[in-house]
């Protein structure tokens, strides 16, 4: 069974080319995409269907930061996907809460450049952590010390969650 | 060797003899068939040289009408005449009722709450009534091409739903087309279009129907036709603009709804539909109502019909909005915006959409045959005529999937916009001892509550081994095929049972009923059901030994062992002989025993294939 590194045979690091990717996406994908069985009887379909489908997961687990994080951790046995476990960090949660209530300010003000401002900001944060995050995995950190790196990972998908919720409110304020 | 029996010459056919393929557009107010010939995607005339098959079907004691002479009878009865059938499809009865507008049939169910209609010639469904369609463009494209068709590509709105894809397949089903592929509307116009102009960048595909609005992103690039999002509304479209149009002209003529026929609303809507095509090039025009009431004149002036439209223009172009931001891009960024269905004729609706995206939009090729032309290309790849190297579509799924969870929430396991085909497992566990059976609820849709969201299916799964509260992992995995189809499968992890699954579709048909739609239908088919079952099954052997035997020669030498390869080709040559017999079930049989024996050969093909496709491309960076 291939880890999806393999299937794009790719070494395991957390930095890599998206074009070379996207490339790679593109090729796997014209040899077993169901379109070039589909007169070749249903067997061959289903076969290629699963195929498909196994590169578009892997395709999309690689391309996100944070997927492919969440995917490395659980090539090391930590599974977050769907994890009850919060985070034990009282710094971020605090900052957490901070920022939780300055998005529902916003939201209420409906200040849309204070909303675009405060995007921006939190957009840099995520930057800085997704690049801590790259050279420690590259670094193979991760293996070392999964729990403090599961934690960082953890910080990431808040972000993403709370950048999605921002761009909601400004979509909100745009109609 | 053994494979020189089984390809005796002029039996199976050679590769390179060309295939019939056709695409279909079947449409809310019109249905179009077209064919590959000579690389140039053309539609085929029907004996009066018409390319337009209206989307109309009338059903009398005597028999059935489609197109034209159905049309032109839609007025004398409009009970029997059903019109837009698209917007039934993969629809409850209550459904229907739930909108605003008034329809002269005598509306039933079938069994399972979809909508039918009763008529002389007994209850029909959605389904059927577009099978009649279908079998109508089949028979056009048979004589045109003098033969036998192998396969279609049938279009539908990229933003349908599970149960009105998988009513359209039905309806093919049922027609007696093998259906290569379920492709979207918009992507079909873009394959249109892109292999014409050879563009390479985003495009945006703004698909204004007559019952359905579709907005698609492409990014094209070396043959590659990459859908990044979709989005829409499945039930708005011309028709709508006929409905205002037709309100409007109950409330000019100083009369209400209670005081119409059903002869008097199918005119009005007939006289509107005109009245909104006039109004594409004249400032005003006068309606001319012939009702059972009396006669009127309306003036209509182009600026009012604008203002009767302009919420349902806003609300395609916020649409189109959604659908930029889920792709990623931004309006600098786009290279093309394609127009495509009848109703981008309006003027208004070319004009907001221009204003829209900055630039003016294309419409070189006919809007209403694109979508059949693209089908028709898509059809002659998939059937094998043309390389499928050269071209490839990944399209996605217009709709989240997901699943009912405690409190009357939907939890999604595969979002809209993931590209297509895609499977997810998500893990249940059991929360009683003992417990054999759960039941599972699949949605789709973006809201968060059940009651919100369209309930596509429910299953239970029974078997489950009796264990401890919690100790039972059951995993399902959700597939989306490439038609946009959704399939269930789920398995026992601790024990390995694969667990069995009984689906009910909320809003479809199950095997049972469509088998027996088949064989009702026999009446005025020609053919008879056995004779169907065994031409089926006779052509799927056909194609998994033609297919078999080019496998054969590419790798069969690399990839199977000689006892491996006799073994296959025993089992080939006896399903060869068996299918020139008369028993289907034993043909069935044969094929399922050479599906066994050539399972390990599928697989290491298809590894082969992507150890190429990675070594190919590790060759171009170095």
């Amino acid at each position: 069974m291939n880890n999806y590194f393999q299937l794009f045979g790719l070494t395991e690091q957390f930095s890599l080319d998206q074009a070379a990717l996207m490339q790679t996406y593109r090729d796997l994908q014209k040899s077993v995409h169901p379109d070039h069985y589909a007169n070749q009887g249903q067997q061959a379909q289903r076969l290629a269907v699963q195929k498909s489908a196994q590169i578009n997961d892997a395709y999309q687990t690689l391309k996100s930061p944070l997927l492919r994080a969440q995917y490395m951790l659980l090539l090391v046995g930590v599974e977050l996907k769907g994890e009850q476990q919060t985070l034990r960090d009282p710094m971020f949660l605090m900052q957490q809460m901070e920022w939780r209530e300055e998005l529902d300010d916003l939201k209420r003000s409906q200040d849309i450049d204070k909303l675009e401002a405060f995007s921006d900001a939190i957009s840099a944060e995520r930057a800085a952590l997704n690049s801590n995050i790259a050279s420690a995995f590259d670094a193979g950190e991760h293996r070392q010390d999964v729990q403090t790196w599961a934690n960082e990972v953890r910080k990431l998908s808040f972000m993403d969650k709370l950048l999605t919720e921002i761009a909601q409110a400004e979509d909100a304020l745009d109609y | 060797m053994a494979l020189l029996q089984i390809a005796e010459p002029g039996q199976s056919a050679a590769p390179h003899q060309k295939k019939l393929a056709i695409g279909i557009d079947l449409g809310t107010t019109h249905s179009l068939v077209a064919t590959v010939r000579s690389g140039q995607s053309e539609t085929l005339l029907d004996s009066h040289g018409r390319a337009i098959l209206p989307s109309v079907v009338g059903y009398q004691t005597e028999q059935v009408l489609t197109g034209y002479d159905a049309l032109a009878n839609s007025e004398q009865d409009p009970a029997n005449t059903i019109v837009s059938v698209k917007r039934f499809m993969g629809r409850s009865l209550a459904d229907v009722k739930a909108r605003a507008q008034s329809f002269p049939y005598n509306f039933t169910t079938t069994d399972n709450g979809l909508v039918a209609f009763n008529t002389p010639r007994g209850k029909v469904n959605a389904i059927e009534v577009s099978a009649e369609l279908l079998s109508q463009l089949k028979q056009r494209a048979q004589s045109a091409l003098s033969g036998d068709i192998d396969g279609a590509v049938i279009t539908v709105p990229a933003y349908f739903d599970d149960a009105q894809r998988q009513a359209t397949k039905d309806a093919a089903e049922l027609a007696g087309l093998n259906v290569l592929r379920l492709i979207n509307e918009p992507t079909a116009a873009a394959l249109a279009y892109g292999l014409d102009s050879g563009d390479e960048g985003v495009i945006v595909v703004y698909d204004l129907g007559g019952g359905t609005f579709d907005v698609s992103v492409l990014r094209l690039q070396k043959g590659i036709f990459e859908v990044l999002a979709t989005g829409g509304d499945s039930v708005l479209g011309g028709d709508d603009f006929d409905q205002l149009l037709v309100a409007d002209f109950i409330r000019g003529a100083g009369l209400t709804t209670a005081q119409l026929s059903s002869s008097d609303v199918r005119h009005l809507a007939n006289v509107a539909r005109q009245t909104k095509e006039q109004l594409s090039d004249a400032a005003s025009v006068v309606a001319e109502l012939m009702l059972s009431t009396g006669k009127y004149q309306i003036d209509v002036s182009r600026q009012h019909f604008e203002s009767l439209i302009d919420s349902l223009v806003r609300k395609t172009l916020r649409a189109s909005k959604r659908a930029l931001k889920d792709a990623g891009i931004n309006l600098d960024e786009i290279l093309q915006v394609v127009m495509v269905g009848g109703s981008t004729r309006v003027p208004k609706v070319r004009a907001d959409v221009a204003e829209l995206f900055g630039k003016q939009p294309l419409t070189t090729i006919d809007p209403d045959q694109v979508v059949a032309l693209g089908a028709a290309i898509q059809a002659d790849v998939l059937v094998g005529n043309k390389s499928a190297d050269d071209m490839l579509l990944l399209d996605v799924i217009p709709l989240s999937l997901g699943l009912e969870t405690m409190g009357g929430l939907v939890e999604k396991v595969i979002p809209r916009n993931s590209t297509i085909p895609i499977a997810k497992a998500q893990e249940f566990t059991t929360f009683k001892d003992g417990q054999t059976a759960m039941m599972i609820h699949v949605l789709q849709g973006e809201r968060e509550l059940v009651d919100d969201c369209r309930s596509l299916a429910r299953f239970t799964l029974t078997d489950i081994p009796p264990l401890a509260a919690g100790a039972a992992h059951i995993r399902v995995t959700f597939q989306v095929d490439a038609d946009g189809l959704l399939s269930v499968s789920a398995m026992e992890k601790s024990t390995g049972v694969s667990a069995s699954i009984d689906v009910k579709p909320s809003y479809g048909l199950s095997e049972d009923e469509i088998t027996h739609m088949i064989k009702s239908s026999i009446t005025h088919a020609e053919q008879d059901m056995g004779a169907r079952m065994l031409a089926e099954q006779r052509v799927e052997a056909d194609r998994v030994l033609e297919a078999l035997i080019v496998a054969l020669a590419a790798d069969g030498d690399k990839l199977l062992s000689c006892s491996e390869r006799e073994a296959l080709e025993a089992g080939m040559l006896e399903l060869k002989q068996i299918a020139d017999g008369d028993d289907d079930k034993a043909i069935e049989q044969a094929i399922e025993q050479v599906n066994q024996l050539s399972e390990q050969f599928a697989a290491r093909r298809m590894d082969l294939s992507i150890r190429t496709a990675l070594a190919g491309h590790k060759v171009d960076e170095v």
